[in-house]
Order: C-alpha cells, then sequence, then structure tokens
C-alpha cells in the first residue's frame, strides 16, 4: 500500500471513530458504485449522514478541507443518490466533511463540518 | 461566531459615502465570497485579503468566510476596501477586538505581503468619514501625510496589515517592514517665474493683472516667441493665497488625480496646461468606472491654460462651456454622477494664423486671408465671449529689449499686493451678493444705481452699442472690466477713462 493510501486509510479510521464516540451508526464503509466511492455513511437520529473524510500529514500545502471542490462535492451529491437508490426509504440525508490532519508520531486532529452542500 | 463589522469609503467625484463592511465566518467549507456590487477590482480583493492575512501571520479559518459591502445597491469600485473587509473578517474570527475595529474607518489596498499599498483620493474619504462623525482613521503610512491635512480627524498610518490587527488588539509582535510610498509625479509647468521677468508688451503684463484682479479670463494673441506661454505662466503668482478650504478642496482633486500632497497643504491657485492633443474627457473629466477629474476640475480656483487654443478639439473646447457657466463641472454615467467644482481663470493662447507670422513686424506670413479665418474660426464664438479680455503680444524688438535694462519692471510681489487691494475693495462692494469678483457678477447689478459707472463715463460705450459694434453682452463684460480698472486704480467708480481702457482690452486682438 501507498505511503498516501496508508494516511488516508488511517484518517478514515480516525473519522469513524470520533463519528462514533458523537452517537452516530455505521451504515458503510467505503460504499463502491460504478460512479466512485463514498468513504463513510452513517445514521444520526433520522438524517442518513454521507461522509467526504480527508487526511493531511501537515497544513504545509494547505489545508484538507480546502481540498474538498465544488467538483467533488458534485460527484458526492451523485454518489448520495445512487446510495439512497440502492437503500431505498433512506428518508433525509445531509453530507459532511471531516478533516483530519494527522502529522507522524502525534495526536491527529479532527474537524467535522456539518451540512457542508 | 461573532460577526466582524468595520467602515470604509466609497468616493464619487468627490463626495464620499460609508460603506459597512460585514464579515460572517459559518461552519462551512473554506470559501470567500464577496457580495454587495463589488467591480472587478474589488472582487479580487478576496484573494488579497487571504494571502496578506495568511502572510502578516494572522491566517484567516478555513472556513466560508461571506463578507457584504452594504448599503448593497450602491457600486464600490477599486482597492479601498481590503484594510477593512481583512479587519472584519479578522474581527469575526476574533483575533481582533471586535469593538475597536467598528468604532474606526479602514483605507487602504493590500499587497500580498502585508503590506498596505498607498491609494489615490485619500484627502477626500478622509473629509467624508469625518462629516460621518467618525473620529479616527486608519490609513497606509504612505498616505499620511496627505490623511493628516483633515482637520479635527485622529490619523493612524499602518505599514502593514500586522500593524493594524495589532492597533486593534491582536496579540502579537511588531515586525518592522518598509513603508510602500505613492509614486511621486512628474512636474508640470513651472509657474514660479516672477512678473519682472516679462520684457516688452507693457500692455500684456497690464492685462495680466487686471485679469487676477477682476477674476476675468484671458485670450492672448500673438506670434511665436512672443511670450504668450511665460505671461500665462505667471498668472497664478498674481493671484492671492488660497483660503483653508479652497485648498483643501485643491488638495482633495489632486488627490482624487492621484497627485499626493506633499509637505502640508499648498495655499497657491493650481495652473493646469493640458496639451492641445487633451480629449473632452481629459479636459473635463471622465471613466467609467472610478469617475476622475480632469484638467479643468484639477484648475479650480487656479488657471486653466490651453495654449495653441485652436489646435484643441472643438469638443474638448466646448466642453469648457459649462464649467465656465457654472462653476460646476457635472459628469454623468450610467450609473451616476460625479460633479468637482470648476471655478478657475482660463487662458487661451493663440497664434494669428498657421504659419504664426500674420500680423507681426517681423516676419512674413504666407498663410491666405481664407486660411487665418479658418484657424481662428476654431475657436467658438460662444467660447469666446465668455472671455473678457483680449491681448494682442507682440515679438520684442532688439531696441525693445535694450531699454528693457534701464525701465523699471514690476515684481509679482509689487504686482500682487496692487491686486489684493483692488480684490478687497471689490469683495467689500459686493459684501451684500453672492459674487466675491467683478468678473462673476450678474449685468442685472451692473446696471443697478449701486453698480452703475459713474454719470457721462459710459458715452463712448454707448455710442459702440448704437453703432452695433457690440453686443449688449459685450456692453456688461465692458462694463465689468471698467470695475476691476477702476479698483486698481483705488477710485470709488469707474470714470470714462476706465470704459476707455476696458473697451481696449476687450478689443484689441482681432
Amino acid at each position: 500500500m501507498a505511503a498516501k493510501d496508508e494516511l488516508g486509510a488511517r484518517g478514515e479510521r480516525l473519522a469513524e471513530r470520533h463519528l462514533l464516540r458523537r452517537g452516530l451508526t455505521l451504515l458503510d464503509r467505503n460504499w463502491r458504485c460504478p460512479q466512485g466511492e463514498i468513504d463513510l455513511v452513517l445514521r444520526d437520529g433520522d438524517e442518513v449522514v454521507f461522509v467526504e473524510v480527508k487526511t493531511r500529514s501537515s497544513v504545509a500545502f494547505g489545508h484538507p478541507l480546502e481540498a474538498i471542490t465544488a467538483a467533488k462535492l458534485a460527484r458526492l451529491r451523485r454518489l448520495a443518490r445512487a446510495w439512497c437508490e440502492a437503500h431505498p426509504g433512506a428518508g433525509r440525508i445531509r453530507i459532511d466533511a471531516v478533516a483530519v490532519i494527522a502529522p507522524r508520531d502525534l495526536p491527529a486532529v479532527i474537524e467535522h463540518l456539518e451540512r457542508v452542500f | 461566531m461573532a460577526i466582524g463589522r468595520a467602515h470604509a469609503i466609497s468616493l464619487l467625484g468627490l463626495e464620499g459615502a460609508v460603506v459597512e463592511i460585514e464579515a460572517d465566518i459559518s461552519n462551512n467549507l473554506p470559501a470567500f465570497v464577496l457580495i454587495g456590487l463589488p467591480d472587478a477590482a474589488l472582487g479580487e480583493a478576496r484573494d488579497r485579503v487571504r494571502s496578506a492575512a495568511g502572510n502578516s501571520g494572522l491566517p484567516l479559518p478555513s472556513r466560508k468566510l461571506t463578507v457584504n459591502l452594504s448599503p448593497a445597491a450602491l457600486p464600490k469600485h477599486g482597492s479601498g476596501f481590503d484594510l477593512g473587509i481583512a479587519m472584519a473578517a479578522l474581527a469575526a474570527d476574533g483575533q481582533v477586538s471586535t469593538e475597536s475595529v467598528a468604532r474606526v474607518v479602514h483605507l487602504g489596498e493590500l499587497g500580498l505581503d502585508g503590506r498596505l499599498r498607498p491609494l489615490a483620493g485619500i484627502l477626500p474619504a478622509v473629509l467624508a468619514a469625518v462629516r460621518a462623525g467618525f473620529g479616527t482613521v486608519v490609513v497606509p503610512a504612505g498616505n499620511a501625510d496627505e490623511a493628516a491635512l483633515v482637520p479635527g480627524v485622529r490619523v493612524v498610518p499602518v505599514v502593514s496589515l500586522r500593524d493594524a490587527a495589532i492597533w486593534h488588539g491582536a496579540e502579537l509582535e511588531p515586525i518592522p517592514l518598509e513603508a510602500l510610498m505613492p509614486a511621486v509625479p512628474t512636474a508640470a509647468l513651472d509657474d514660479s517665474g516672477d512678473l519682472a521677468d516679462v520684457i516688452g508688451n507693457p500692455d500684456a503684463v497690464e492685462a495680466m493683472q487686471v485679469a487676477a484682479a477682476g477674476g476675468h479670463h484671458v485670450y492672448l494673441l500673438g506670434p511665436p516667441g512672443a511670450g504668450k506661454t511665460m505671461l500665462a505662466a505667471r498668472l497664478p503668482g498674481l493671484l492671492p493665497d488660497l483660503t483653508a478650504e479652497q485648498a483643501l478642496e485643491v488638495a482633495s482633486i489632486r488627490s482624487l488625480a492621484g497627485i499626493p500632497a506633499r509637505g502640508g497643504l499648498s495655499t497657491r491657485p493650481p495652473l493646469e496646461a493640458p496639451h492641445h492633443t487633451a480629449s473632452a474627457a481629459a479636459i473635463v473629466g471622465g471613466g467609467s468606472g472610478v469617475i476622475r477629474p480632469g484638467a479643468a476640475a484639477r484648475a479650480a480656483h487656479g488657471v486653466l491654460f490651453l495654449d495653441e487654443a485652436p489646435e484643441f478639439a472643438p469638443a474638448a473646447l466646448d466642453a469648457l462651456r459649462q464649467p465656465l457657466e457654472s462653476g460646476v463641472i457635472a459628469i454623468s454615467r450610467a450609473t451616476a454622477t460625479a460633479r468637482f467644482p470648476a471655478r478657475f481663470q482660463l487662458v487661451l493662447a493663440a497664434n494669428p494664423c498657421p504659419c504664426g507670422n500674420a500680423g507681426s513686424r517681423d516676419g512674413d506670413c504666407r498663410c491666405t486671408a481664407m486660411a487665418v479665418r479658418r484657424y481662428l474660426g476654431r475657436l467658438s464664438g460662444p467660447l469666446l465671449d465668455r472671455v473678457d479680455i483680449r491681448m494682442d503680444v507682440h515679438r520684442i524688438t532688439a531696441g525693445q529689449l535694450r531699454a528693457s535694462a534701464e525701465l523699471p519692471r514690476l515684481s509679482t510681489a509689487a504686482a500682487r499686493e496692487r491686486i489684493l487691494l483692488a480684490r478687497a475693495s471689490a469683495a467689500e462692494r459686493l459684501r451684500a451678493t453672492p459674487w466675491r469678483v467683478n468678473a462673476h457678477v450678474a449685468g442685472s447689478w451692473l446696471r443697478s444705481p449701486v453698480g452703475a459707472p459713474a454719470r457721462g463715463a459710459t458715452a463712448a460705450l454707448d455710442r459702440a452699442l448704437e453703432r452695433g459694434g457690440i453686443t449688449m453682452r459685450g456692453y456688461d463684460r465692458v462694463l465689468r472690466l471698467a470695475w476691476t480698472l477702476s479698483d486698481l486704480d483705488g477710485t470709488s467708480r469707474p470714470g470714462a477713462d476706465h470704459i476707455g481702457r476696458a473697451l481696449y482690452l476687450r478689443k484689441a486682438a482681432r
């Protein structure tokens, strides 16, 4: 596994643990369809939450949230729709973003933004 | 999260409106949204502010930053809002004191390194801030001299965004940086010469003094090398000092035109001498976004000198008719109308014909009569009708040059003393009227008992009117000139001699 994929996987694990601790329940992890992949799908009360996780080891090349572009958000929305078609009766949905800044050998900083779209 | 508020000034001509800048940071993906009718230069403030803040050690948060400029319907131009936007954003983020930022007007363009660039038009902007009731203005260090000319305001000059943030309570160590200074403008026509430098042409020297005393416009006609430019450049020196209010207005217009006031407020009247290729917009002012003052507005309270007047585009010359009449230039564009003061004294200079030698004693003119007529015909009747003094200027001869060594010549200082006395007596006489100088007086006043010349003095003038030699408007202009001549002589009312000399000043040039 390449170093960047390893960092990404670590970030997703950290984000998942953070969200589960906040009382969300996990529905899907790395859900795939022909259009792409959703990092995390969770349930928060009566809402289904689609989460894009972005991980960086430092902010030297910008904050991880800055890497979530409008095009990426648009794709995430198409993916959310595909997930809903595959799982009828999902109810209300929302899209969140989680930034993980995980420097080597230091505790990670996690930022969670709700309703980014 | 808190909303950050700051204030800046949007200029339209010399008028300034206070613009409130609100900044809100919301929990959303990083973005910088600028709303409230910004133009292209202002829209780019987003990138300047984010970079400048980062490079000043005050990074903006990686969240959505919404900046609103209100009133939303007022179009806003230029880069002068950068500092206000940055301070409002930092206040919203809690990096500086919200109360402190909201109390102050911020002016300045940001560089990417966080330093502040000087702005054009700082003087009218600070004046507008004071009129709107603000007591403190933060300006770029390069504009500090100019902003300090406005009375009754505390000016806080800052070199960089970091300095401004520290002033508003950010806990940072100051980093000394070199302040950015405005560019020094190139020198214009020199108006420092003395009247005593002029050799010969005693009539024209006298005519310039009459012009200075009564505020009359002048038309100088003569061959090249006769000294027309020399005479015109000496007129500002003959005019009295500007009042504090006029000096501030002159400096405001120059500030708007990008000419910073250096070394304090100048109380000397300005001299503007646009080149004859100037367009109408260059003369009266214009521009689609920011409306800039033209040469006529820059010459307000001073002298507008048009050398080679027949070479100017007819549209440029005729654009002067409105300011000559009303003393105000109104420039209308689709979005707004800007007004500039334009009470200037006009000096026109022209050669008598295309080759320049018509009528001169020492040169041979080969121009046809038609060419001469066509050349001078380029100065339209309505424009010349507003010019009181028409003077021939001649080349001096070798004999005059030799004789000039012995003849006493009047210095600018002595002439100005005489002119100040004449102006004072005119102002005293016109105390109860809206006018201050003879050139502005209405015809009805000239025919009222208080404004009429001595009994029987107008005989020569009446004859000229009966013969059709002059029009009624010309009649009034001769009376105005006669009053100025009378003021210069210290007499209480113009007599026949003054009327005669006034007729000569009016009719000298063909």
